[in-house]
């Protein structure tokens, strides 16, 4: 599994060593294929519970935890595509860019969000927050999602087919989400407080 | 300043396509190792802030390959690489232009009998696209003042107003409503009869690819890419600002104008840079895109910031 995740940066450096494998426009194209892998890995990720649930592939669980830092390791490239190959570490015109621009903004915004969810990943601080906090913390990732997906669609100069498609399926995992836990609170209101949707802690593997 | 006449490039400066090929699979490598070299070898500059390039290269025109494989023309969908894809089939001939509006010679004009009487030029311009990349273009065509003078312009035709094709069985991109359908463009009467304004039916001396705007396109090099309607089948002279396609679909992102301005921003991103197709850093914009001398005084006492 670790291996088919790094499938697209293989990809990705195979076609950079390529002539004309990342087009015309190779940086472009460089950091909308990163970018699109960081969508689609975070999707895979908030996907996990869903079919579990639903599909009963219980199996996925214990790749949830992979699924996400493989979503902050493709951001991360992509970011650094932005910085040292796009900017070429350009700072001035860069803090101008983040100010200036909202979808720069947005997609920093989300990218800083994401940092403590990667830090603390590990079952070590799962321990050190208990996992209530731990749960807390990591429900930031819906707001993460929407925010990628936001930077995408503001990105596009007009044809917004992609990112909405991107955005109706971040809508749907987060929708699956309050209608199980609205669910939950009917069926056990004295309990709703204490269920918790996304129960399934990362275990030690 | 960019305007060569043919006489006036030694072919010792057009770069061999070959040779563009070579430099553009290094600059590729330099592109994907770009990251891990940045962090390494590049160190120093990093040190005291690299800013753009601020003395780019000298302009050279960009190869045939990257001109035909990487184009804004939506009408054969919105991915860079699907103009090329989808357009091979395109019929361009025969094909006619209807003339009208505020003129004493309005009629449909085959393609053929428009250029006859007129004589070919062959410009090589900066092309810049309002999403802030440029290339290089040796165009060949025709000044637009030329063929537009033989319809006789009535002294109520204030602007000029350009129509493209309508035809989603050939143009599949007309099928969805990305943008209203047919691209309507603009100009000025003094713009459209400024001598850099071009129709242009040709490139490196072929005939001009379908993906590129086949088979007359017009070229405004002052102007931002999409002021460059293709596949033109109608010209009017009107009395009124016509509302052009982007306008419609962006009041506020694209304008009537859309002069090369690198101080009015997009409003979602910078126009102080770009990048030009083939080189690693971005390079500063040029007022006007490089043209201020020729075509400045058009614009004088106008705000360009609310003209934009």
């Amino acid at each position: 599994m670790f291996a088919a995740c790094l499938l697209p940066a293989a990809d990705l450096g195979w076609r950079a060593l390529h002539p004309d494998g990342l087009g015309v426009n190779p940086i472009e194209e460089a950091e909308i294929f990163t970018g699109l892998w960081t969508l689609r890995f975070l999707a895979i990720t908030l996907a996990v519970t869903p079919a579990r649930e639903l599909l009963r592939l219980g199996v996925l669980a214990r790749y949830r935890r992979m699924f996400g830092l493989f979503t902050f390791f493709y951001a991360c490239v992509h970011l650094s595509m932005w910085v040292g190959v796009d900017w070429f570490f350009a700072w001035s015109l860069m803090g101008g860019e983040i100010v200036k621009h909202k979808y720069i903004l947005i997609g920093m915004a989300s990218f800083v969000l994401l940092i403590p969810l990667a830090l603390t990943s590990t079952n070590g601080w799962v321990r050190r927050l208990g996992g209530r906090r731990w749960r807390r913390l990591h429900q930031l990732v819906y707001l993460i999602a929407i925010g990628g997906t936001v930077h995408y669609l503001w990105a596009v100069k007009k044809d917004t087919l992609f990112p909405l498609v991107y955005l109706s399926v971040f809508i749907a995992l987060l929708a699956y989400r309050v209608v199980i836990r609205w669910s939950a609170r009917r069926a056990h209101p004295a309990r709703a407080a204490a269920v918790v949707p996304n129960a399934a802690l990362p275990r030690p593997e | 300043m960019l305007i060569r006449k043919p006489e006036d490039i030694p072919s010792s400066e057009i770069t061999p396509e070959r040779e563009y090929l070579n430099r553009r699979s290094f600059l590729k490598l330099a592109g994907g190792v770009g990251a891990i070299a940045a962090g390494g070898a590049l160190v120093p500059r990093l040190l005291h802030g690299a800013l753009v390039d601020d003395q780019p290269q000298a302009d050279t025109p960009n190869s045939w390959d990257q001109i035909t494989s990487y184009n804004n023309y939506y009408e054969f969908g919105t991915d860079k690489a699907d103009p090329k894809a989808n357009a091979q089939n395109f019929r361009t001939s025969p094909w006619s232009i209807e003339v009208g509006g505020l003129c004493n010679k309005p009629g449909h004009y085959h393609y053929e009998d428009l250029f006859k009487p007129a004589s070919r030029v062959d410009r090589v311009y900066r092309l810049r696209c309002v999403e802030a990349w440029s290339m290089v273009i040796p165009w060949n065509g025709y000044v637009l003042a030329d063929i537009l003078k033989r319809f006789e312009p009535q002294p109520g035709a204030k602007y000029v107003k350009f129509t493209t094709l309508y035809d989603p069985q050939q143009m599949p991109g007309q099928r969805r409503p990305v943008l209203q359908w047919p691209y309507v463009e603009g100009l000025r009467m003094d713009e459209a009869m400024h001598p850099l304004t071009l129709l242009v039916t040709g490139l490196y001396g072929k005939p001009l690819p379908n993906q590129d705007g086949a088979p007359v396109r017009l070229v405004v090099p002052w102007k931002y890419g999409f002021k460059g309607i293709k596949a033109i089948v109608k010209i009017e002279f009107v009395d009124q600002q016509p509302m052009t396609t982007w306008m419609i679909a962006a009041p506020d992102e694209y304008g009537f104008y859309a002069n090369v301005n690198p101080h009015v921003d997009h409003p979602r991103w910078t126009q102080a840079v770009e990048r030009r197709i083939g080189e690693f850093r971005r390079r500063p914009t040029l007022m006007f895109n490089g043209y201020a001398d020729q075509v400045a005084s058009l614009y004088t006492g106008m705000d360009l910031r609310k003209y934009f």
